[in-house]
């Protein structure tokens, strides 16, 4: 039992009896109301285990007897966004892409929109802003393998490369080295004059009519007379300063041997054609195409 | 059970007993004279400008807002009669800020707390609602004896007192109100209001006004100066030797006596004091002290006390302002027989004059040369630079235009760095080569991405200071921001 006759002189309440370097603790009970206020949160709570989802079950939850659930609170609220956003979203599907960049405010709602949904989608490949990486192409350069203008992206867009969709773009280079079609001094020989076509140094000693007779039998197919590409089949252009996966001799004759066949997934199914649109926009605006 | 003894009970020892002491309510008689109207003038043009500004109207052409004053959230703009600020020129209301506290140490150097005593929202709203508790309840004697009154629950009491609080109730819900009219269009928003179709934030805002006024100035009242204001403790570090407070002139004053025996007593060419002890000082004091005491922690400055002592010394035929704004040195002035001296141009007050005028002068220098056109650019980051096909380098930038005027600007702009760079706009077609066109609408920003390409040969350097004019076609008006040109 605490001593309550002891009386604080200052203030005329009592005091605990407890006493630490000559202060006394004031015998100050919680308020009344208080206390009431708590029993009652108490009561509220039983109350909110019984109406609300509370218990975790072995592999379920209680869920309450209204049924409530936070998910399909969160549905309903996303819902309404679309229903605000709806007005704006629907312009944005009904222009075509060239009136997109003309028109100011569509131009920025598809910039908006599409750099959220590049963050989420396209970023781990691409980086944050389109900067690219080997083997991911910089979406900011004038260099499109399969086309730069707004209608050529948003077909990549939707239906990717070598993603499987029936509308998807094929073609792939070849493993000549792993396949046996050329031989290693081959290869090497051919890597050099690649690399004479786009004005970057030679081995020394390296033979350029040997090399540009197996170009001419095998890469000019797809790559072109003197190598200058073909959208068509996403056959980069070998003449000018931008390589996808290097130009250093080491990484042509990586090419060359084992063949290249980077995957983009189509976008077509998991967003819908507006977001997809603004998409196009967005990335044709990074370096504007071309 | 927790036993509570009563502290008079105890050794009435100096440390010991309540360090806290319940307010002792304050029952302001009613008073009349010249400060008393000056208060009344004060209270009607503040309390009239507080109600009314957002009605009057200001026109500044089709589509935007013509309230003299808006404080326009979602659009973040303020409107001030002539002024309209974007949010990056929320410094104007630094200085102002700083004005208005230079405002207060000027004011306190020449009169006091004058600012307390007759402007401050507090006095204004406190003293307003004692003109309602005064018509409602009577002045200070009958509010004193119904208030201790044993039989407090008459009819006739209750009506007074649900009378008294619906009235006050009235004025602080008023006083909401007008507040949320400030940011929003007055008419509009009063007939929203009446019509329960305001937004909830403005019912929330007019609920906090209607409680924090009915609860200040009608419960709180001079506790609110003295125990939660700053400011009596600041301007006591303000106050000179030189400064007019309201003053109690103790050396005519004392001794006090009664009428009769002061004529007495100066019929046998004695000395005596003017100050009669009538008290009517202390009960017309809204903070409830006597200023015989001597200037006071309390004291708001009101002067009412003066009008007190005023209508006294007129009754018994004695000279006015035995208490008036006056200062020490010239108490010790009359004592030695000389003539007071008022200095109002000292040096504190040159000094704060000036920094008003300089600060003052400043601001209106700024907002009147002002550009109302106005560029920011931010370079891209990831990646800073592109390396196109043919070898020359590429930087974007994202280029945010300002157009604060209220008319379409069309604007031309300009990039001065690497040799031979180009510049292009996504979305926008040169007409002029080099040079894009673009249309800013009035009263708006815009943003674009600007694309500036240097051939190969021209990046020697890793950076190149790259310079952006902006240039209104019709008006020459021009802005610029610089930025860097980096090459990978």
């Amino acid at each position: 039992m605490t001593d309550h006759s002891d009386i604080d002189a200052v203030t005329g309440k009592s005091t605990t009896g407890h006493e630490w370097d000559g202060i006394k603790e004031l015998n100050t009970p919680l308020p009344r109301w208080w206390v009431i206020s708590f029993y009652l949160t108490i009561i509220w709570s039983i109350g909110y285990w019984i109406v609300y989802p509370a218990w975790p079950l072995i592999s379920s939850n209680t869920t309450g007897v209204f049924g409530y659930s936070s998910r399909a609170d969160v549905a309903v609220e996303l819902g309404n966004l679309e229903k605000i956003r709806g007005d704006k979203m629907m312009a944005l599907g009904a222009a075509s892409l060239a009136d997109i960049e003309k028109d100011p405010a569509l131009l920025a709602l598809a910039r908006a929109k599409g750099k959220t949904v590049f963050g989420d989608n396209c970023a781990p490949c691409h980086g944050s802003g389109g900067a690219g990486a080997k083997g991911y192409p910089n979406l900011n350069d004038d260099d499109w393998l399969w086309g730069g203008s707004l209608d050529q992206i948003m077909q990549t867009i939707q239906y990717g490369v070598r993603s499987g969709h029936a509308k998807t773009h094929e073609g792939q280079m070849l493993a000549f080295g792993k396949d046996g079609v050329l031989k290693g001094d081959e290869i090497v020989t051919v890597a050099n004059y690649v690399r004479s076509l786009a004005g970057l140094p030679t081995r020394k000693g390296f033979d350029a009519a040997k090399g540009e007779k197996i170009f001419a039998e095998n890469c000019v197919a797809c790559h072109g007379d003197g190598g200058k590409g073909n959208r068509e089949l996403g056959a980069p252009d070998l003449t000018d300063k931008i390589w996808l996966y290097g130009s250093d001799e080491a990484s042509l004759i990586e090419t060359i041997s084992q063949g290249r066949a980077g995957v983009m997934p189509a976008w077509e199914g998991r967003l819908d054609p507006a977001t997809i649109k603004a998409m196009a926009v967005y990335v044709h605006s990074l370096g504007g195409g071309k | 059970m927790n036993k509570t003894v009563n502290p008079k009970d105890l050794t009435s020892d100096d440390d010991y007993g309540p360090l806290y002491a319940a307010r002792k309510k304050v029952y302001p008689q009613s008073v009349s004279g010249t400060f008393r109207r000056i208060k009344w003038g004060l209270m009607a043009f503040c309390l009239g400008v507080y109600y009314f500004l957002p009605f009057v109207r200001w026109n500044r052409g089709l589509g935007a807002p013509n309230q003299a004053v808006l404080i326009d959230l979602p659009n973040s703009r303020f409107y001030f009669f002539f002024i309209e600020l974007w949010p990056q020129e929320v410094y104007y209301f630094t200085g102002l800020l700083i004005v208005a506290a230079v405002a207060l140490f000027l004011m306190n150097s020449i009169g006091g707390r004058i600012w307390c005593g007759y402007l401050c929202p507090q006095t204004v709203w406190t003293d307003l609602f004692y003109a309602v508790e005064r018509l409602i309840e009577g002045d200070r004697r009958e509010r004193m004896k119904k208030d201790k009154s044993s039989d407090p629950m008459k009819l006739e009491r209750i009506s007074e007192i649900v009378l008294k609080h619906s009235i006050w109730l009235l004025i602080a819900w008023w006083t909401g109100g007008a507040w949320v009219l400030y940011f929003n269009d007055a008419p509009t928003l009063v007939k929203e209001l009446v019509t329960f179709q305001a937004p909830m934030i403005a019912y929330v805002w007019i609920g906090i006004l209607t409680a924090t006024t009915y609860l200040l100035a009608g419960y709180m009242r001079e506790q609110v100066c003295t125990y939660m204001c700053p400011w009596p403790r600041i301007q006591a570090a303000l106050t000179d030797e030189w400064a007019l407070n309201v003053t109690y002139r103790y050396d005519r004053g004392e001794k006090r006596t009664s009428v009769k025996k002061a004529a007495e007593l100066r019929a046998l060419g004695e000395q005596v004091g003017d100050c009669v002890d009538c008290y009517q000082c202390v009960a017309v004091c809204p903070t409830g002290i006597d200023i015989r005491n001597g200037p006071q922690m309390e004291c708001i400055q009101c002067g009412l006390c003066i009008d007190a002592c005023d209508n006294v010394m007129t009754k018994i035929g004695r000279p006015k302002r035995l208490i008036g704004y006056d200062n020490d040195i010239n108490i010790q002035r009359r004592q030695e027989g000389k003539a007071p001296v008022y200095r109002i141009v000292r040096a504190r007050t040159i000094v704060y004059s000036a920094i008003i005028a300089a600060i003052g002068g400043f601001m209106i220098y700024t907002l009147a040369t002002r550009s109302l056109l106005d560029v920011n650019v931010l370079h891209d980051r990831n990646p800073v630079a592109v390396k196109l096909s043919d070898g020359s380098i590429r930087n974007a930038y994202t280029v945010r235009l300002l157009n604060k005027s209220g008319y379409d600007r069309v604007i031309a702009i300009d990039a001065h760095g690497p040799a031979n760079a180009t510049v292009h706009v996504i979305g926008v077609d040169s007409v002029t080569p080099d040079r894009p066109m673009i249309v800013i609408p009035r009263d708006s920003t815009s943003e674009l991405r600007l694309l500036v390409t240097a051939p190969a040969d021209s990046n020697q350097e890793k950076s190149i200071p790259v310079r952006f004019h902006v240039t209104d076609i019709g008006l020459g008006e021009v802005a610029t921001a610089t930025d860097n040109f980096v090459s990978p």
